[in-house]
């Protein structure tokens, strides 16, 4: 997966040397880094954990108030075994998931459709832009209230929560994106033949992919966000729910056991977003450095 | 009908061009500017950087209107943009997202052609410029170079009657340049377009043109008009040590110089 450049450093190797020796070499080079690299990332989370555990049994940290990793396992296995208080986990857990994604999609359309229609509209644009930068001043968690208020207790109103917190992110990166869009590009594109809706499709919209696909990374975890604050202020079902139920019976380990299963959820939703934009993106120059 | 077939390929008469500065002040690009280009002729524009230059190129494409005088192109004024023109940009205009024939494509697709004859006339394109091999590579994957042939075939494809070229070339090294030189210099032979190549290079300019139009400092206007009486077909990396060559080159520089020193000196101070 990762093709490091490794240089190949003046002195490492005799004069007369082999193409296949240097390339032996190199790839053997490149194989100790990538384990010296999962050996510390299992390391760190191994002794993180041992360390709270530790400190949870010994009463150094109050395990009441912090629980204990071994706590939290045990708390995760009884919800997916036997189901929560509130009834079975999957069925929570499926209901914040419903949120989030339709949230998330209804609130990236929006964004992306009126992100790219504004920055193609210069006149439209300078008369919204001041609502939109009045609208997005509001820190978009006390709506949730409203909207509880309005959409009542079900789906509908943390949908409206999601929708909200990532329409703004993808708009306005949108917008940004169809902006930037190359200028001799576009002459270029207009000499060539093509009528503006034709320009639109073909050349603004993907010159600001990849700034849209910068927001949607980000803006999935908007989403949960949305849908966990919205659960949280007033449901019935959901990961947020469980969450208020915990606090109020001041069971830590549950608070954390849900805090887990929405971070697995979260690094699933990036991963598949990476997998999509690599295949989306497949023209552009692949970087020296490949981080995962 | 008779008078348009017969009137020159492009003609700017008396142009000028102002435009507003992002702070709201006026700027005069180019001043009483006067140009003919005949059908299939092939003319070069020199001047100092940023005299105002591709400003002439934008005027005749319809991307840009003049302030005053007038721009004609095949004896009727320019409104909008005109299909029969191709433009050969001096940055990287591909689209990075598309493969090369892909790009190559775009024009014809634009056009309303159908797929399947958007693609043969592509591969026929590349075949010309010589990059049968690399239809479904990305334009990142190619040198400067092959880019640029890319950009050529692009432009060819849909069969222009006018070919505006604004310093396409003044991003590669120079032998490469010289194979664009003889690259282009085929195509036009075969396309008989009219040709307008800006440049900032007058070996560039002489070995490829018919006239040469010497353009002031800013704002620009013609100081004076070669025509480069070199025979043809002309082989550019050899036509260079020639004594014709050598004289054209001589002449035309002392008067160019002129205004490079101008600008240069207004740039200084």
């Amino acid at each position: 997966m990762t093709d490091a450049a490794i240089d190949i450093r003046a002195g490492s190797f005799k004069p007369g040397t082999s193409d296949a020796e240097i390339e032996a070499a190199a790839a053997k080079a490149a194989q100790h880094r990538r384990r010296t690299v999962i050996f510390w990332r299992y390391a760190i989370l191994i002794v993180f954990l041992a360390a709270w555990e530790i400190a949870g049994r010994k009463a150094w940290i109050d395990p009441f108030f912090y629980a204990t990793p071994s706590a939290i396992a045990q708390r995760l296995y009884e919800w997916m075994t036997e189901g929560t208080s509130e009834g079975p986990l999957w069925y929570h857990l499926y209901v914040t998931m419903e949120e989030s994604v339709l949230g998330f999609v209804t609130g990236s359309v929006a964004g992306i459709i009126i992100g790219v229609a504004l920055g193609r509209n210069r006149m439209a644009a300078d008369i919204f832009s001041i609502y939109i930068k009045v609208i997005n001043s509001i820190p978009r968690v006390v709506l949730a209230p409203i909207f509880i208020m309005i959409l009542g207790l079900g789906l509908a109103s943390k949908v409206a929560l999601a929708f909200v917190m990532v329409f703004f992110v993808v708009f306005h990166n949108a917008f940004q994106g169809v902006r930037e869009a190359d200028r001799a590009m576009i002459a270029n594109a207009r000499i060539l033949g093509a009528s503006d809706w034709q320009l639109t499709r073909s050349v603004i919209v993907p010159s600001a992919m990849s700034w849209i696909f910068a927001s949607l990374h980000v803006s999935f975890g908007f989403a949960i966000i949305g849908a966990i604050v919205g659960e949280f202020v007033g449901s019935r079902y959901g990961i947020g729910l469980l969450i208020n139920i915990a606090k109020g019976s001041f069971d830590a380990a549950g608070m954390y056991a849900a805090i887990v299963i929405i971070m697995v959820v979260a690094l699933g939703a990036e991963y598949l977003m990476t997998m999509v934009e690599n295949r989306l993106a497949k023209w552009r120059p692949q970087p020296l450095h490949e981080t995962q | 009908m008779a008078q348009e077939k017969s009137a020159p390929a492009i003609e700017l008469i008396n142009v000028s061009r102002r435009f507003l500065s992002p702070t709201g002040k006026s700027l005069t690009a180019i001043r009483d500017f006067t140009m003919t280009v005949e059908r299939g002729e092939f003319v070069a524009v020199v001047g100092p950087t940023g005299c105002g230059k591709s400003t002439t190129l934008n005027l005749v494409t319809g991307l840009a209107s003049p302030s005053a005088g007038e721009v004609r192109v095949m004896g009727a004024p320019v409104k909008g943009i005109d299909s029969r023109i191709g433009f050969v940009f001096q940055s990287d205009a591909l689209f990075p997202w598309r493969t090369v024939i892909e790009n190559v494509m775009a024009g014809p697709l634009f056009r309303g052609k159908a797929k399947a004859e958007a693609t043969a006339a592509a591969r026929d394109w590349l075949a010309r410029v010589g990059l049968a091999r690399f239809e479904h590579h990305y334009p990142h994957q190619l040198s400067g170079g092959m880019r640029k042939r890319v950009a050529l075939a692009q432009t060819f494809i849909n069969g222009p009657e006018i070919l505006l070229m604004d310093e396409p070339f003044s991003a590669l090294d120079v032998q490469t340049r010289v194979l664009m030189h003889e690259e282009l210099l085929r195509l036009w032979s075969e396309a008989r377009a009219s040709v307008v190549f800006v440049t900032h290079d007058l070996e560039e300019a002489i070995a490829l043109a018919d006239k040469v139009y010497v353009l002031t400092a800013g704002p620009a206007t013609v100081k004076s008009v070669y025509t480069i009486d070199l025979p043809r077909p002309r082989v550019v990396a050899d036509i260079r040590y020639e004594q014709s060559f050598i004289d054209y080159s001589r002449t035309i520089w002392a008067d160019l110089k002129e205004e490079v020193e101008t600008s240069y000196a207004r740039a200084a101070a």
